[in-house]
């Protein structure tokens, strides 16, 4: 099944639940017409607070910049031994 | 009979190891010294996929073969600047290996993760093992807050769109089972980074066992190479295409 297909078939079940609920009057109608809006705004706050939890937690490796020149250096030294003229960068 | 070394259930497999260039003389000879410092008891071979470069690249990679043996590294170039995509079908036609090995060429990808995707992959059995640069043991180095907040940014929006079973989508340091590479590379038509993110949403959909290995990623070339508001008109067309096409 393509995914778009699963995405749709999500919201469908979502909205016919939603309209179910409009009719059954469980809950106070004037609740539930808000209820899409929550839904979209707690959408976007969670995305926004996994983008902010992402980047709190972003892995650096500063060290690693440190790490690959010496092993440019290393590299550089064997090619000039071997007479192999690699330049410079 | 060949010797043949024992591996794991007694088979020993090669990997093939395509790297697509365009001026990378210094860089690809570093790459090449790497790889064979890390890949010692390994069989495998590279395929340097280099796309005319005025900077005398393939004389570089033309010595290395002298050092080296031209049967560890093969050139097979091209007359001028055709895409990533086609480098890879490209070197995929003269890949002998049992898994091929796809990197890039400026140093970002560190050959020294290769034993750890090759581990991964026996110990799983997986059919992709892609490097990601998001979890724990993993990461990057070279960007500002600006450039890791997009790219958090996109990889949220990403995963809430596409479910792609992998936590970074845009890396090109990846292995694949021959057979894999050949049978997802042709269902892919994108350019670019949209590209590799079509691969791997395509080889989740396809329902191949994809596992993931942490690498560093150090940019050298992000100061001079901005991420424009072009790239992320860009990005955002891709990820439409690809909730609507996988």
């Amino acid at each position: 099944m393509k995914h778009i297909v699963k995405i749709l078939s999500l919201l469908v079940a979502i909205s016919a639940f939603w309209i179910g609920l409009l009719q059954a009057a469980i809950v106070p109608r004037s609740h539930t017409w808000l209820l899409p809006i929550y839904f979209v705004v707690s959408l976007g706050c969670y995305g926004l607070l996994m983008v902010g939890i992402g980047l709190m937690q972003f892995p650096t490796c500063p060290q690693e910049a440190l790490l690959l020149q010496q092993d440019i250096a290393e590299a550089k030294d064997f090619f000039k031994h071997k007479g192999v003229d690699v330049g410079s960068d | 009979m060949a010797e043949e070394k024992e591996t794991k259930g007694g088979k020993k497999y090669k990997y093939s190891i395509i790297v697509p260039t365009y001026n990378e003389r210094l860089n690809i000879a570093l790459i090449v010294y790497l790889i064979f410092k890390h890949l010692r008891d390994v069989d495998f071979e590279i395929i340097v996929v280099d796309d005319g470069s005025p900077d005398g690249t393939q004389e570089i990679v033309k010595q290395l073969q002298q050092l080296y043996g031209e049967d560890r590294i093969l050139l097979r170039a091209r007359a001028k600047k055709l895409g990533l995509g086609t480098a890879y079908i490209h070197g995929l036609k003269h890949a002998t290996g049992d898994f091929v090995v796809i990197m890039d060429a400026d140093l970002s990808h560190h050959p020294k993760y290769l034993p750890s995707f090759i581990k991964k992959q026996l110990e799983t059995n997986a059919s992709i093992v892609t490097g990601t640069r998001y979890v724990k043991g993993g990461g990057v180095h070279g960007w500002n807050l600006m450039r890791k907040l997009t790219s958090r940014g996109a990889n949220v929006l990403a995963q809430t769109l596409l479910w792609p079973g992998v936590s970074d989508l845009t890396g090109s340091f990846r292995l694949y089972k021959k057979s894999v590479l050949e049978d997802v590379i042709s269902s892919c038509v994108s350019k670019g980074y949209v590209f590799q993110m079509e691969m791997i949403v395509r080889a989740t959909r396809k329902g191949y066992h994809i596992e993931e290995v942490p690498i560093t990623f150090v940019d050298r070339v992000f100061g001079t190479s901005k991420l424009g508001g072009s790239e992320i008109v860009e990005y955002l067309k891709g990820l439409v295409y690809l909730l609507l096409t996988t």
